[in-house]
């Protein structure tokens, strides 16, 4: 039930990979196509590796696999990241 | 602040305790010395890492509990507030092992969604807190940079405990209610209220965000933090009392992989 977390807990990986913060940035859900900030989704860090789910459609948003010298990324239920890059 | 903002990608860091204090019988602050750190958020958060000898890591996330240090005077330290779990795999050994002197792994600052800051273009927006037991450590860091920034802008806190001595904070949320400049504290206790109060026992309803909160109309900032629970049904009574689920942010916390 409420065995889940939410996306704020990605900010540590996910800034391993990218240079900004993907916390704040917007997905939008391929299944049922609702948007939500990463920070708003439901994560279950339970399984190897965390995995993102909708919070209007429970579909599978991302998945994200930390090994000891690598990263997989998946991001099969996500059609669009829009995220703020800073004006410099 | 804006600097702050993460411009390049996270990696660890070694941070020295330099000092550490217990807040309850059961929770304790851990000031750390991270040379280099970049400045950060109220709300923001570090992953914590702990290695062990045969090789064996875990991490976890613990909420930032300091204002963002002033980058001319302050030497760049960073507070944290641990709430040991008594089955947790790291809160113990943060809690009751961890001494002044010791290193510490964390990568941070992370998170730019669940912050609050002073320089925002809204920055008199009035603002709600709620927080459910240690989720009041990043609304902690958002009313300390109030203070430190010399804000106006209009905070009220809610904040729901299971008993007094459960309080994170309790003696500096006093003294900066009593300053009377714009902080209401509001104190929920779900199993026992402090001796002598009248004051019923039970858990956040509608009836205590509308004498506690800010009514809609005023278009409050509001930052939801505690156990997932906890925040599904805060957040679910802000949205029907006609909050617009756009102004409310959430962050939770479990007792694996998340904030123990």
């Amino acid at each position: 039930m409420s065995d889940y977390m939410d996306g704020n807990m990605l900010g540590g990986k996910l800034g391993e990979l990218f240079t900004m913060d993907v916390t704040s940035a917007m997905l939008t859900c391929v299944s049922c196509g609702a948007s939500w900030a990463v920070a708003q989704t439901r994560v279950y860090p339970h399984a190897p590796g965390m995995v993102a789910r909708c919070p209007a459609c429970d579909a599978v948003l991302l998945r994200l696999v930390r090994g000891p010298d690598r990263a997989w990324l998946d991001l099969r239920g996500v059609t669009c990241l829009e995220v703020a890059v800073p004006d410099r | 602040m804006a600097r702050a903002a993460v411009l390049g990608r996270l990696t660890w860091r070694v941070g020295t305790v330099a000092a550490t204090h217990d807040e309850t019988a059961t929770a304790r602050t851990i000031v750390l010395d991270v040379p280099g750190w970049p400045g950060h958020l109220a709300g923001q958060h570090v992953d914590v890492r702990l290695t062990a000898e045969d090789g064996y890591s875990t991490e976890r996330s613990y909420s930032i509990a300091s204002a963002p240090p002033d980058g001319q005077a302050d030497p760049p330290m960073v507070e944290l507030t641990v709430q040991r779990l008594a089955d947790g795999e790291v809160s113990p050994y943060l809690t009751q092992t961890l001494a002044v002197g010791y290193p510490l792994e964390l990568r941070g600052p992370v998170g730019g969604w669940f912050v609050w800051s002073p320089d925002g273009p809204a920055s008199t927006r009035p603002v709600l807190l709620v927080a459910g037991g240690s989720g009041v450590v990043p609304l902690m860091a958002m009313i300390r940079e109030r203070a430190a920034a010399g804000s106006r802008a209009p905070f009220k806190l809610i904040y729901s405990v299971r008993d007094p001595g459960a309080l994170l904070y309790a003696g500096e949320l006093a003294r900066r209610e009593q300053a009377g400049d714009g902080l209401e504290v509001t104190y929920v206790y779900t199993r026992t209220a402090p001796p002598g109060s009248s004051q019923p026992t039970g858990r956040i309803n509608a009836a205590t965000l509308a004498s506690a909160g800010w009514p809609p109309a005023e278009s409050p900032a509001v930052f939801v933090c505690g156990p997932t629970g906890f925040v599904e049904a805060v957040a679910d009574l802000l949205v029907r009392a006609g909050h617009g689920a756009g102004a409310i942010k959430t962050e939770r916390f479990g007792p694996s992989g998340g904030k123990p």
